[in-house]
């Protein structure tokens, strides 16, 4: 919690203010049963005049003095300053409300916008160290829970201590003697409640585990509806089901007894207490130490102690949690990126980038991996030409993309844009030369347009039409309301998934880029429109290099150069008519995907087939 | 490569999100609403009116108290002006006789409310777990259509928050309004006892009350709803933005993403602060009011103890009551909201429970030929998922014992219809489908599908071990039967890399294996269960042709001797298979074997060809 405060600016001020606040609130508070006090012995007892005593104003009175008005002036008067004091308490309140809350919001802004910020420069390595769906809980629920923490934290947190320590005080300028009877209720409550946190807190910390686990359990049966009904497995369902159900309720049954056992024994010790106070209050007042609106007074006080000790208990019980929340905040803020631009990046050198992308003895390793993913990769791929890379599922086709627009930086070798290492360009400019087209079409909310200008809006209308028909996107665009102006909802759920694909085609088409990377960014269309989208692309994008991943050997037949993949090293390089003769694993996925016939036939046999269609 | 947030995150009932402040959800029809949770609640009115009679009791015995406090201190203050005036002492057995009677009433009152509230979260998580059982049994009876219109997280959030607030607030609100009316009632009654006059003016200190948080709540309402909505505004930003990470970087588009970002960010401050700072005036002004009876009673009632209509003590007892008068006040204010979002979660989980469900066919058709075991028939077959837009008509097809049908055609095209009416997952709208010569819809649901082994495209493993999960085919396996199939789906030498081997725990949503190795483990599942009837929906796309091909083998195997229907959507898998259909918009458009559709020269082969047409790119 508290390394946090180091990454927020402007808490100082207001949190002194609010100490300040909170005292004077706390003194008036603690003001007003003296007042009470007064107007039972002064004004009831002594009729209003103080310096006297019972006995010598029942003297007076029976020689024939009329204290009436004095005592109702005298009354009005304490009345009268009780609820001046209200007042000023009201209002040093209300400001402590309006400065904690102003603080603890803008705490949460600056924390949101750091982190925001912070993961935004994050390279894929820190984001996989994170996990994204753990990232967007810290930049959310975490953050919201430091915020709320800090404003209770201002507003009463503080207050408890003050509250408690200025009722001590008070206690013992009442020259009582009864000071002990404060430290044994503080004693009584502090003992309970540490017994009940005892007794329940291995219980309240299942909960989280035992709610996760209910909702894993419903999530598991909901998805696998068809599963489990093809399995006949519902019984079983129901009752892995009732078992999670079972002992959620029971945990919470026994939080919640606990919870049910707490408050009438705090209210039990406090009325306790009062008891014992009245009691020896009573010698006390026997012997002439005190007198009764004392006494009144200190239950007063006694009982806001106890309260303000209560809160600070009941406070305390969240404040882990928020602690939790800051240490999963404040590990991203001091996370490093590990992707940065070099000090004086050669930029110059790319300015008219042909977009020849050469891999020099590439490695690379994840983080936290034992064995390299990609091993000793050497090969260019030209400007104008195809390159496709082939392989069986996790050799590591995806990772050699990503290795060049520097979402992941090489742990061995160099990659080289037309001979300059990528690493000494910065990297907005080496990303501005790369259409980059990922597995899953990705969009972002807002809409057609948007999304197709989302390099920036120096693309046209007419380049975005443009795209779009080379995507295969123009004609379920024409189809839409509002074409180019439709909506797009958030993650693109309001499209088909093919249609999300062809558009983030797209709007790599549209950045008018030098490399073009496609990530098996295919697959999740038909054949036919793949066709059509390639052979538009083909025309479109013929000076560009072009980088394609694929499963399907018929993407990739007539690459210029295809890269067999095997287990993160190449063990075929050459065209498919190359590979069939000399690579051993080329022929094996080109006989599981092909018939004898095409792999037989002429190539030029098959492309007049296929063009009859 | 992108998490989504599992859930909704869940509303939390901390600190700041004070009961005043929330802008409660409304229900529909709260009256309708609140009548079925009564007539839910029902089973448990005997505990019901025990509680609250606990309630009650212990109730009476805490108001009690004050006034017999305010006694002692009176005979205390008597004792000590007697002994001033030198005409008396203080009694001191009095007053202990007073204190010890005080403390047993509030011995009693302590027991009192704490068996009441031991019953009480007895009846509301018991409550809530019976609607969290309903809602599992429902899911079973419910038909496949429902899962495929409603997300996942809606109906996740009605197992899990809404019925948890529905037990909250049960619990809450009962007691409350039980407590709050028995202490408004007896705190009047006492202070009516002790003096009309004071409680006028406690009275009406009641209506400034009621205005001043009336106006907290309504102004405080606007900012919540503000405040609810750019957090939602900004979470989906969050989300969005992490999930595309790689495409913000690729597009060079940080500088605006933040920007944006930023924007949001402000209006979520300004109504964070406004919304906090509102409710929070809750607090001060409600203690000024409280302050304000505290002053006026203690002026009026030392005004009355000079008259000596009441005693000293009565100002003591007076101001206690005060207190406990406004308290129960605020607190009906709050169950009114709670049972606003009470009756809001209720419906919702109502609406859940009343779902249509799987119907029983009580139609007959007539026995045809036994003797033909795993035969699967197709008779003039219509269907559409929506009765209006017809996608099946009038299909016909006998599948003999051990033929293999495959049913190919473009996305979308309807394909997995097929199967899910063999599967009972639909009902046909007309016609029929038999299975070993009965009409599907007279077997017993769970007695027909027991026919069928399925590998669905959609890989749905669960939290467990590998053992646990391939064990999901066949509840009786031994561990070697396990590994059998295992190898049999050529997932056994990939499982033996794992760290744990088949004891390895597959996490939520099974990431940390790959999409590939998921279907090889629902395949060895498949295999384990050995049903007479194959299913086969896109068993094969996640994994790489490789792999496929040794799958496929393994599946020959595995197919020998069976029926088999396989949906494919790379047609090289499926070349030999006995019959083909082809579907196109969800219609059957062609069906024959691969030679002679071939020759027909139709959609298949315009398909087939366009499969290894090949492009530059």
């Amino acid at each position: 919690m508290f390394s946090i405060f180091k990454h927020v600016k402007g808490l100082g001020l207001p949190a002194v203010a609010v100490i300040i606040l909170l005292v004077i609130q706390a003194y008036f508070e603690l003001s007003l049963p003296q007042y009470m006090s007064d107007i039972v012995d002064i004004g009831i007892t002594q009729r209003g005049v103080p310096d006297s005593t019972p006995l010598a104003i029942a003297e007076q009175e029976a020689a024939g003095v009329d204290f009436s008005k004095t005592q109702m002036r005298y009354l009005l008067n304490k009345g009268g300053i009780m609820l001046a004091f209200s007042m000023i308490m009201m209002s040093a309140a209300i400001l402590v409300g309006f400065f904690s809350a102003r603080t603890g919001a803008s705490m949460g802004m600056q924390l949101r916008d750091k982190v925001f910020r912070k993961i935004i420069s994050f390279s894929n390595a820190e984001i996989d160290r994170f996990s994204t769906a753990s990232l967007i809980t810290r930049s959310t629920n975490d953050i919201q829970q430091v915020q709320m923490t800090a404003i209770m934290m201002l507003r009463m947190i503080f207050y408890a201590p003050i509250l408690g320590i200025g009722g001590v005080i008070k206690v013992f300028g009442t020259r009582t003697g009864m000071g002990w009877i404060i430290g044994a209720a503080v004693g009584a409550v502090l003992i309970l409640i540490i017994i009940l946190l005892i007794i329940g807190m291995p219980k309240f910390k299942k909960m989280p585990i035992l709610f996760d686990h209910m909702n894993l359990v419903s999530r598991e049966i909901l998805t696998g509806t068809n599963v489990i009904r093809a399995f006949g497995r519902e019984k079983y369902e129901e009752k892995r089901f009732d078992s999670a159900s079972t002992d959620l309720m029971n945990n919470q049954l026994f939080v919640s007894r606990v919870m049910a056992l707490m408050m009438p024994l705090m209210m039990f010790i406090m009325n306790g207490i009062t008891l014992i106070i009245v009691w020896f209050g009573a010698k006390g007042v026997d012997l002439g130490n005190l007198m009764v609106g004392d006494l009144m007074a200190f239950i007063t006080y006694t009982m806001q102690i106890i309260m303000s000790f209560l809160m600070l208990s009941m406070i305390s019980v969240m404040l882990p949690r928020a602690l939790v929340s800051a240490k999963r905040v404040n590990e991203i803020l001091v996370t490093e990126a590990t992707i940065n631009d070099i000090v004086n990046p050669l930029d110059e050198k790319v300015k008219s980038a042909k977009g020849d992308i050469s891999f020099e003895n590439v490695s690379f390793c994840y983080p936290g991996a034992s064995d390299d993913a990609l091993t000793d990769l050497s090969f260019t791929a030209c400007s104008g030409e195809t390159t496709a890379i082939i392989g069986s599922t996790g050799c590591g086709k995806s990772t050699i993309l990503n290795l060049i627009p520097r979402f992941y930086d090489v742990t061995a070798g160099r990659i080289t844009l037309d001979g300059v290492d990528i690493r000494d360009i910065s990297q907005s400019k080496l990303r501005s030369l790369i259409g980059f087209v990922p597995q899953k079409g990705v969009l972002f909310s807002g809409n057609i347009t948007s999304n197709i200008k989302f390099a920036g809006d120096f693309i046209t209308d007419e380049q975005m039409h443009d795209a779009a028909m080379v995507a295969q996107a123009a004609d379920f665009i024409a189809e839409k309301d509002d074409n180019y102006e439709s909506e797009i909802s958030q993650g693109g759920t309001n499209v088909s998934g093919g249609q999300r694909q062809r558009l983030s085609i797209a709007r790599a088409i549209a950045k008018q880029a030098k490399i073009f990377l496609f990530d098996d960014s295919f697959s999740a269309l038909d054949y036919k429109t793949d066709i059509a989208l390639r052979k538009a692309l083909n025309k479109k994008i013929n000076d560009a290099t072009v980088i394609i991943v694929a499963q399907r050997i018929n993407t990739i037949l007539h690459a210029d150069k295809i890269i067999v993949l095997d287990d993160g090293k190449i063990v075929g390089t050459g065209t498919h008519k190359e590979l069939l003769k000399s690579c051993e694993e080329y022929c094996e996925i080109a006989n599981s995907q092909l018939s004898e016939k095409e792999l037989h036939t002429d190539m030029n046999t098959i492309i007049t087939e296929g063009g009859t269609l | 490569m992108s998490e989504k947030i599992k859930n909704p995150p869940r509303p939390r009932h901390g600190p700041g999100h004070g009961p005043h402040g929330m802008p409660s959800e409304k229900a529909k029809d709260f009256k309708g609403t609140a009548k079925k949770l009564l007539h839910y609640i029902g089973n448990y009115k005997y505990a019901i009116i025990i509680v609250s009679l606990f309630a009650i009791g212990g109730t009476i015995f805490n108001v009690k108290g004050p006034q017999v406090l305010g006694d002692a201190i009176t005979e205390l203050f008597n004792g000590y002006m007697a002994k001033v005036m030198g005409t008396g002492e203080i009694n001191y057995a009095a007053i202990g006789n007073i204190l010890l009677f005080l403390l047993f009433l509030y011995g009693v009152s302590t027991l009192l409310s704490f068996i009441q509230g031991w019953i009480m979260a007895g009846i509301s998580q018991s409550i809530s777990y019976r609607f969290r059982k309903d809602i599992s049994e429902k899911i079973n009876r419910m038909p496949m259509k429902y899962f495929e219109s409603t997300s996942v997280g809606d109906i996740l959030s009605r197992i899990i928050n809404d019925v948890d607030t529905i037990g909250q607030n049960i619990n809450q609100s009962i007691m409350i309004i039980i407590t709050s009316v028995a202490t408004i009632i007896g705190v009047l009654v006492m202070m009516l006892r002790i003096s009309p006059l004071m409680t006028l003016i406690a009275i009406v200190i009641l209506p400034i009350t009621g205005i001043l948080i009336g106006f907290v709540v309504k102004h405080s309402q606007k900012y919540f709803v503000d405040h609810q909505k750019y957090l939602g505004d900004i979470n989906g930003q969050i989300e969005e933005v992490y999930s595309g990470h790689n495409i913000i970087k690729a597009f060079n588009r940080e500088e605006d993403t933040v920007k944006e970002f930023a924007g949001t960010n402000d209006k979520l401050y300004e109504s964070a602060w406004k919304s906090q700072f509102i409710s929070g005036l809750m607090m001060p002004i409600m203690f000024f009011v409280g302050n304000l009876g505290y002053v006026a009673v203690a002026v009026i009632g030392s005004i009355l103890t000079i008259r000596g209509t009441i005693q000293i003590g009565d100002i003591q007892a007076f101001i206690q009551y005060v207190r406990n008068f406004t308290q129960p006040i605020q607190q009906i204010a709050q169950v009114s909201n709670m049972l606003q979002s009470t009756a809001a979660a209720a419906e919702r989980v109502f609406a859940f429970l009343a779902e249509e469900e799987e119907g029983e066919w009580d139609g007959k058709s007539e026995v045809s030929n036994q003797d033909n075991m795993n035969q699967v028939i197709f008779e003039n077959v219509h269907f559409g998922y929506n009765p209006e837009k017809a996608i099946i008509n009038d299909f016909s097809l006998q599948v003999s014992s051990g033929q293999m049908v495959a049913i190919v055609g473009p996305t979308g095209a309807g394909k997995t219809t097929m199967v899910k009416l063999l599967m009972r997952f639909y009902d046909v709208n007309s016609g029929r489908i038999m299975v070993d010569g009965r009409d599907i819809r007279e077997y017993d649901r769970l007695e027909l599908r027991q026919n069928f082994g399925m590998v669905l495209q959609d890989t749905w493993l669960f939290k467990g071990t590998i053992m646990e999960n391939i064990r999901y085919g066949k509840l009786s396996a031994t561990d070697e039967e396990v590994i059998g199939a295992a190898k049999a789906a050529h997932a056994h030498r990939f499982i033996k890399t794992l760290p744990e081997g088949y004891q390895m725990e597959l996490n939520e949503d099974a990431s940390n294996v790959s999409q590939g190795q998921k279907q090889l483990l629902t395949i060895a599942r498949a295999i384990l269960a050995d049903n007479p009837i194959l299913i086969l929906d896109e068993a094969t796309s996640s994994v790489d042709t490789w792999t496929e091909v040794r799958i496929q083998k393994a599946m020959a195997n595995l197919m020998a001797g069976r029926t088999s229907f396989v949906i494919a959507h790379r047609l090289s898998t499926i070349r030999d298979a006995d019959m083909i259909l082809v579907m196109r918009d969800g219609d059957i458009v062609e069906q024959g074997n691969h030679e002679d559709l071939l020759k027909a020269d139709g959609f298949y082969a315009e398909l087939y060809h366009s499969q290894f047409e090949q492009t530059a790119v």
